[in-house]
């Protein structure tokens, strides 16, 4: 376990340095924006990424309500702090793209962009929940607090999609199907950001599950340290040992 | 199902009775707001056509605020006393004091409502161009929306630190399509531009999903230890 670790570090940073060479170098240039187009293969990518993990969040929520089982109360955790990264990454780069190819920096009735912002509102407040609620009751609540966070998802969707019927929008994407080229270079590339998280997830699965055998320690070591507190008031008789 | 019926009616007549007697929560709700619409009033000095566009948006949002003071002293009254620590382990149904206290909320927040609106419309020199019935299903479905989470997140942050803040932090995210809804049909109908249909239906889908997730999942967050 802790050998391959490292083994699929250096495979994955191997990997990613082959879809940064695809993206970059390989893939063709687009005919309407130029190399600009080229960020695609890391907000989509990320997008997908992030959405996945938050599915996973979802369903490890709802195995945590049912089961009460830890590890899902820790895949859920973590699934939902390294979605909020990928999703950052996603809302960064967006704007970036778009200020070049529509002119504007954000598109406020777009209803991809604005659905990924709420979704990343929404995981933000859940991992606010899961910092300021006090320790024992955090992952119930968080939770219950996922599960309706993907409820929101479909009718966010749908309210901003009639929004945007109702008013004039910048045309996105252009439509029309991919070229099968760079379609290719996306998927590895996404392939690679899979690696990857997988690769953070894992590690950062580790380290909560690390944290919370020292704080139970911490917890049974001041119980018994209030128990031995009886003898301690005699030190004498112990250090005589 | 008789007790679930009697326990909501107990509490909401005991909590209507206590708002009544010291109308904490709707004093400073109305304060709150009235403060909001100043504010709003001198921020921007709009002619009577452009009011028509942003007022939907004004009104909701001092609302939603002014829901939040409310919301978070709907618990903040039981934990004096460990009267909610009663309650769990009384045999009670937990749901009977999830709608006792949402309904509560919601008549709070309607009579705040009732109050504000006149203001707006002096302050802003409304007239109305669509049907303005339907602001009535609109107002009723939204405030419905604000609450039935509002009550249930309010519960929620009661185990956290700093609640007071923690409690908009989860709520608006969560709200953000009934917001849209609430906004959006109420500018339709003052413009009398577009139908509001979609936005009473969309908020009625909201009231009824959310009504459902808070009644399936308010015992685990009252019990949750």
């Amino acid at each position: 376990m802790k050998r391959l670790f490292p083994i699929l570090s250096v495979l994955t940073a191997a990997f990613l340095a082959y879809a940064l060479y695809q993206a970059l170098v390989i893939a063709p240039t687009d005919a309407l924006q130029g190399d600009v187009y080229r960020i695609i293969y890391y907000h989509v990518p990320s997008a997908w990424t992030a959405f996945l993990l938050f599915l996973i969040n979802f369903v490890c929520s709802i195995i945590y309500l049912i089961r009460r089982n830890q590890k899902a109360d820790i895949l859920a955790l973590v699934s939902a702090e390294v979605g909020v990264v990928f999703c950052t990454i996603v809302l960064v780069t967006g704007p970036i793209w778009a200020r070049p190819v529509w002119g504007i920096w954000w598109a406020p009735g777009d209803i991809r962009l604005t659905s990924t912002l709420v979704l990343w509102l929404i995981y933000m407040s859940y991992l606010v929940l899961r910092r300021f609620s006090t320790s024992a009751q955090t992952q119930m609540l968080a939770a219950a607090l996922a599960v309706f966070g993907a409820l929101d998802v479909p009718l966010v969707y749908f309210s901003i999609w009639f929004f945007r019927t109702q008013h004039p929008q910048p045309v996105i994407g252009g439509g029309g199907s991919m070229a099968p080229a760079m379609l290719h270079t996306l998927l590895i590339n996404w392939l690679a950001f899979l690696c990857f998280a997988f690769l953070v997830c894992w590690s950062r699965y580790r380290l909560e599950v690390l944290q919370r055998e020292i704080d139970e320690a911490h917890a049974m070591e001041s119980l018994s340290g209030d128990r031995d507190s009886n003898k301690a008031s005699m030190p004498l008789t112990r250090s005589g040992k | 199902m008789s007790s679930l019926r009697a326990v909501t009616l107990a509490t909401l007549v005991k909590d209507i009775r206590l708002e009544w007697r010291s109308k904490d929560a709707l004093n400073s709700m109305l304060f709150f707001s009235l403060l909001v619409v100043v504010i709003f009033v001198f921020s921007f000095d709009p002619l009577a056509e452009e009011s028509r566009h942003i007022v939907g948006g004004l009104v909701w949002i001092a609302f939603l605020f002014a829901a939040v003071v409310a919301l978070n002293q709907t618990w903040a009254r039981e934990l004096r006393n460990q009267v909610l620590d009663a309650y769990r382990v009384s045999p009670a149904p937990a749901n009977a004091l999830f709608l006792a206290k949402s309904v509560g909320n919601f008549i709070f927040v309607s009579v705040l409502e009732a109050l504000m609106v006149p203001l707006f419309v002096i302050f802003y020199n409304l007239k109305v161009l669509g049907p303005a019935w339907q602001l009535i299903p609109i107002a009723l479905l939204g405030t419905w929306a604000l609450v039935v989470n509002g009550t249930f997140f309010a519960a929620m942050s009661l185990r956290t630190r700093n609640r007071e803040i923690m409690l908009p932090l989860l709520l608006f995210p969560i709200s953000i399509p009934a917001v849209i809804g609430m906004v959006a049909g109420t500018t339709a109908i003052l413009t009398g531009e577009d139908s509001a249909h979609f936005y009473i239906v969309l908020l009625l889908t909201y009231d009824v999903v959310f009504t459902t997730a808070s009644l399936g999942l308010f015992e685990t967050v009252l019990h949750a230890e």
